[in-house]
């Protein structure tokens, strides 16, 4: 095989680079291949450099310590000491930091089971089927398949209800 | 106040019900909040007032809560607040700073739902033995009865919203209360313990959250409440609960064969110092009441009732005493009254 970059030496290192989600192959002689590797350092060190400005880990520390329910006025630090929650604005608010820790406490990010009865409610189990597909599809949307498969057993079991 | 509970043969304390003589009762408690306030602990007195108002005005209206009655916990006496701890009805926060907090109980004990402890609404169904399903049919209809006359914190994807989010999702917590003495005797218990802790169960002494294993009581509850339906929950701890019994009888069959005897000695010495002594301490009761309680289901004692054994478990409590006697108790002497007691309804 021949190098793909002086395309005269035989190429003996096989390079893969991965640019923007794209996967290329290349495979090059040693020559070439140390000054591609100068180069990769080079990318690398400005990397580095612009890492050392703005740390992304710290910008999202300071906004998560920032974030403050408009409605109960607890602020997320408060949550983090207390492990309580102000209101139910509160779940809206910290949404993106409570669903990962109700996966961690509870194995699920999906609710399955009753949801209260509206005052004028007349077939609650179809509404309740209705509401069951919807989560079906999301959960496959979101690739949950444990979920996705206990909401089709809640599916079939409820159908049969309705139907028998 | 709650006077008539002292005579109450219907309660979740009279040894009735399935499987009774090892799952002493079965408890289901439901979560709510109500949408437009924040929570209780970010809540001004004067919102909580509210929500006491509009439960107090809700609750008359609900089938399932027709027999019962509604107190403010600040109407409520200090001991009548560890009385009622003591029998199940609330919990240790709820005889606290008693301001804005409410209380309704039904005449017969099976239903309580607490009102502004650390959610709006903290409804739980009580019964003697091994009954979940029952309960469970119950405490949902109240539920969905109360949801129509107010809005409750909901999100469909993630369910029920509470104060702390392990009870979000159905917010459900099945539990029961299991008398595992020959566990103990055995030492199997703690394999089982951290079987169950494994298995994401939860287990507690007989008075909740913190307490010790008092009297070979274990109470087994679920953990997770977000992804699993009100009937999965209902079924898996049904299933472990029964795992658990089965090890209890193969215990209890081990210790009759090996160890009759020994066995046969240690329930007649209990029932001696229990019907004898003077003065006893609540701990050394419990522990002679739990070899009685054995005694009695393995056929070694017959003379004395399941009732009575499993109501002198509460009736020996500090606030149940004080009630007995209708008065205020010093530390000493409640161990007099205490022995009288428990000669009182074991000698016939």
């Amino acid at each position: 095989m021949v190098c793909d970059i002086c395309h005269k030496n035989s190429a003996t290192v096989h390079l893969t680079e991965i640019v923007s989600g794209k996967v290329a192959e290349m495979h090059i002689c040693q020559t070439c291949a140390k000054s591609k590797a100068t180069e990769l350092k080079e990318q690398l060190s400005i990397s580095d450099f612009l890492g050392g400005l703005v740390n992304i880990d710290d910008v999202e520390k300071e906004i998560e310590t920032s974030l403050k329910c408009p409605l109960c006025g607890l602020t997320y630090n408060d949550f983090r000491k207390k492990g309580r929650l102000g209101c139910a604005q509160c779940y809206t608010t910290f949404r993106q930091q409570l669903m990962p820790l109700l996966k961690k406490i509870h194995g699920s990010t999906q609710h399955i089971g009753k949801s209260p009865v509206p005052a004028n409610a007349k077939t609650p189990l179809e509404t309740e089927l209705k509401e069951l597909r919807v989560r079906l599809e999301r959960a496959v949307q979101l690739e949950e398949y444990e979920d996705a498969a206990r909401l089709r057993d809640s599916i079939k079991t409820l159908e049969i209800k309705i139907k028998g | 106040m709650f006077e008539d509970f002292l005579t109450n043969k219907q309660n979740w304390l009279n040894g009735k019900g399935p499987y009774s003589e090892i799952v002493f009762s079965s408890r289901i408690r439901l979560a709510r909040n109500i949408a437009q306030y924040p929570f209780p602990s970010r809540a001004t007195l004067h919102q909580k007032e509210a929500i006491l108002k509009e439960l107090g005005e809700a609750y008359a209206k609900v089938r399932g809560l027709k027999k019962s009655v509604f107190v403010r916990m600040e109407d409520v006496e200090e001991l009548d607040r560890q009385f009622l701890l003591e029998r199940h009805l609330i919990s240790q926060e709820h005889t606290q700073s008693p301001k804005g907090k409410g209380l309704i109980v039904s005449s017969d004990e099976s239903t309580a739902l607490m009102i502004n402890e650390e959610d709006h609404l903290r409804m739980q169904v009580i019964t003697s033995g091994f009954d979940l399903n029952s309960s469970w049919q119950a405490l949902s209809a109240i539920d969905n009865e109360l949801s129509k006359l107010m809005s409750f914190a909901f999100l469909p994807e993630i369910g029920y919203l509470t104060v702390c989010p392990t009870n979000v999702g159905t917010s459900l917590r099945v539990s029961c209360m299991l008398h595992l003495p020959a566990l103990v005797l055995t030492r199997r218990i703690n394999k089982i313990l951290e079987f169950l802790t494994r298995i994401s169960f939860t287990t507690r002494g007989l008075f909740g959250e913190g307490t010790q294993a008092l009297g070979d009581f274990f109470q087994i509850s679920n953990q997770v409440s977000l992804g699993h339906s009100e009937s999965e929950l209902l079924a898996d701890l049904t299933s472990v609960v029964n795992q658990v019994r089965e090890q209890e009888i193969d215990a209890r069959s081990v210790l009759l064969k090996k160890h009759k005897l020994n066995l046969e000695d240690n329930v007649w010495r209990a029932l001696g110092i229990l019907q004898n002594s003077r003065l006893i301490g609540s701990k050394e009761a419990l522990s002679h009441l739990s070899m009685l309680s054995l005694g009695l289901d393995l056929g070694i004692i017959t003379h004395v009732l399941r009732e009575t054994i499993n109501g002198l478990f509460v009736l020996i409590q500090p606030a149940h005493l004080q009630k007995q006697e209708g008065r205020t108790l010093k530390e000493g002497e409640r161990d007099y009254i205490r022995a009288e007691i428990l000669r009182k309804n074991l000698t016939a």
